[in-house]
């Protein structure tokens, strides 16, 4: 029986199609322009494109638990963390088609979004959020708040040094983190069993001396538990977790990733399992009636399309824009204050 | 380029890949490590095919760890063998820099030459498809500016065979940045130039030998990788204004070939450098001041052309801004006239 309220389930429903549907659409702008032959540089969206269609529940079930003081740090693999921290939707959309109005002006892109207003970050370096997730939380330590931090990291990235080294510089000091391993048995087309030691990653938290949990399927509910009681533990100021949850990767790696290293059994596993489908299920049992299900799903369609439609009508960036903040402005040190050596009476 | 009897056309990464595979076959010390090099072929098609050849003892799937296997490659070279290990992007060289800057380009002299580093990385390099940031640098000058690494950067097939079998033979580590946009990927088309006719036999181009791509007399453009190809773009639309351009492909960084561009400004007496890399503390000033070294008297005028000193932006106008495009070389060119 699911631990959260009515109330929680439809919050987390409607986060999980918002993502869901949202990753549909930016596939259909994606390949528009691309087709037939797949041309990266064609199309109305530039660059790569890492969507995360199966990977909501990870999103939306760690997210619910946070405030807009609270920081994350995501992967290349950004959108569905971001929906759930709240990032302005059409702002972050916008950037994703490179516009002015975009979040970074256009100038970062899909894998480099930052919404300081609800402290939301993200790199395209595997495991490189990670230690700057761990600096927000000893900021939160230093100011005595208790607000938290997640980093968030693909089971690839376990074994990167950056998130050792934060799992090792969180436990020594205490620091109210949670990493957040989002396993979907694939680091584009290398399988975890044929680069990773452990099958599960949570178990890394073992040598550190911190709690490691994992949640073994994408049931919404049961990331929503372990991370509750995690991030608890942070904002409580006893220390950092780490948290592995099962998901699926219903998209390849990329767009235009053709996928022909992953077994077609693996790809159709994937496409079954679907924790939304499995949330409907949890909310008609709740009580909620087909048509707010139906409600709930049709407005998050709408913000999504509303979203897309007001990015495409923003202007591109001008040209001349690409040699601006590269530092903050107004320019910072140039205050000059340096000694009169000769007035303060240095010998000639 | 040798008159070997029996040539094909190859794409770049054909190209590399066949001497790979080439020195694999005589030389059982030979192995690639790298992320998604096994049963993907390498994102940029840099390994495609050699695990069906060699299996994946010897085409290794690795960890997302560029500090252990990079490291791993510098202590299996010292150990005698010859790795070759790939940074899928350049750019992710931040995770391993120590391995790359104070083990491998340091342990042959900090060991008085008793020790040897017979390895290759491979890299991918460069921008022009909207990656961002930290998927689209070249970072030519971060690397050729450490003593101790021999740099190559092909800019065809041609080279790319060449140069990779002298990589792999060499004693010395070696790094070889090959551009993704030159590689004749199916979905990053390639512009006309970097295919070329192959010779199938086991050619060496030698390190610190650039090639001039186009004989000119009024202005020397020396530049590398892509820009190659867009530097000889530029000399003909030169060409049609009345412009005589020598287009000097610098083929490695590390050694360089000061002797040959040195010649060709002495003829010209203009110097246009081009580079995708940032444009300070660079190869453009690099060869520029070779050049002011060397050959002070001759030089008239001297162009950078080079990304400004800003990170590569994603949104199309902005990364073409960024960017040397063709027009940008003609530009400077016409400047110096
Ligand atoms: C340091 C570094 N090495 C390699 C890459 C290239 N890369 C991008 S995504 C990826 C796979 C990541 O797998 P995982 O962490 O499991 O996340 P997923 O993509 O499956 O969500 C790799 C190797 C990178 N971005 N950074």
């Amino acid at each position: 029986m699911p631990h959260a309220s009515e109330n929680t389930l439809t919050r987390l429903y409607e986060n999980m199609v918002t993502a869901r549907y949202y990753e549909e659409r930016l596939q259909e702008e994606y390949l528009e322009g691309k087709q037939p032959a797949f041309d990266i540089s064609a199309g109305p969206i530039p660059g790569e494109l890492h969507l995360a269609a199966g990977h909501e529940a990870a999103g939306a079930g760690v997210c619910d638990h946070l405030r807009d003081d609270d920081i994350v740090t995501a992967t290349h693999r950004p959108h569905h963390i971001a929906i759930a921290k709240g990032v302005d939707l059409k702002r972050m959309t916008a950037e994703i088609f490179g516009r002015e109005t975009g979040l970074g002006k256009g100038k970062g892109g899909h894998m480099h979004l930052f919404d300081p207003d609800v402290n939301f970050a993200c790199s395209g370096i595997i495991a490189e959020g990670c230690p700057p997730a761990v600096g927000g939380a000893l900021a939160a330590q230093k100011r005595n708040t208790d607000s938290v931090a997640v980093s968030y990291l693909g089971e690839g990235a376990i074994d990167q040094g950056a998130f050792l080294e934060s799992l090792n510089f969180a436990s020594v000091f205490d620091l109210p983190v949670v990493f957040v391993i989002e396993d979907n048995d694939w680091a584009i087309s290398m399988p975890k069993e044929r680069v990773t030691d452990v099958e599960n990653g949570a178990k890394r938290a073992d040598g550190f001396e911190m709690p490691g949990v994992r949640v073994d399927s994408d049931d919404v509910l049961d990331v929503y538990d372990a991370a509750g009681e995690a991030i608890g533990r942070a904002r409580d100021r006893n220390g950092p977790t780490v948290i592995e949850v099962q998901v699926h990767r219903r998209m390849g790696h990329f767009m235009g990733d053709p996928e022909t290293y992953r077994p077609e059994a693996d790809q159709e596993a994937a496409a079954e399992r679907d924790s939304i489908v499995r949330l409907e299920s949890d909310l008609r049992e709740a009580g909620v009636e087909d048509d707010r299900i139906d409600e709930i799903r049709d407005d998050a369609h709408s913000r999504v399309d509303e979203a897309i439609e007001w990015a495409k009508d923003q202007p591109l960036p001008e040209p001349g824009a690409a040699h601006e903040d590269l530092f903050v402005s107004p320019a910072s040190g140039v205050t000059d204050s340096e000694p009169d050596f000769e007035a303060v009476g240095g010998e000639e | 380029m040798s008159g070997a009897e029996s040539t094909r056309e190859l794409t770049m990464s054909r190209a590399m890949v066949s001497a790979i595979a080439h020195e694999m076959r005589e030389n059982d010390d030979v192995f690639y490590m790298g992320e998604d090099v096994a049963d993907y072929g390498g994102i940029f098609d840099s390994t495609q095919g050699l695990r069906e050849e060699f299996g994946y003892d010897r085409i290794m799937d690795v960890p997302i760890s560029e500090t252990a296997y990079i490291g791993a490659a510098v202590g299996a070279a010292q150990a005698g063998m010859r790795p070759i290990a790939e940074l899928m992007f350049v750019d992710f060289f931040g995770v391993a820099m120590d391995q790359i800057y104070n083990q491998m380009a340091k342990n042959t002299y900090m060991s008085g030459g008793n020790v040897s580093v017979p390895m290759v990385l491979t890299a991918a390099v460069g921008g022009t498809y909207n990656d961002a940031a930290q998927h689209s640098q070249t970072l030519y000058g971060t690397f050729a500016h450490i003593p101790g690494l021999k740099i190559v950067v092909p800019s065809t097939a041609y080279e790319a065979k060449g140069l990779m079998h002298n990589a792999i033979r060499d004693d010395d580590p070696v790094l070889y940045m090959f551009h993704k946009r030159l590689m004749g990927i199916g979905w990053m088309p390639a512009p006309d130039g970097p295919k070329t006719p192959v010779p199938e036999t086991d050619y060496t181009i030698p390190f610190g030998r650039a090639d001039v791509k186009r004989d000119g007399e009024d202005v020397t453009i020396v530049t590398l990788g892509l820009h190659v190809h867009r530097a000889l773009e530029a000399a003909e639309t030169l060409a049609s204004d009345g412009i005589s351009a020598e287009v000097i492909d610098l083929r490695s960084l590390v050694p360089l070939d000061t002797e040959t561009i040195v010649e060709s400004v002495e003829k010209t007496g203009n110097l246009v450098v081009v580079d995708e890399d940032y444009r300070s503390y660079g190869v453009t000033g690099e060869v520029t001041a070779r050049v002011a070294e060397e050959a002070l008297d001759a030089l008239e005028r001297v162009e950078r052309v080079a990304v400004p000193d800003v990170p590569i932006p994603y949104s199309r106008p902005l990364e073409k801004e960024v960017i040397p495009g063709t027009e940008d070389i003609v530009n400077a060119a016409t400047r110096t006239q």
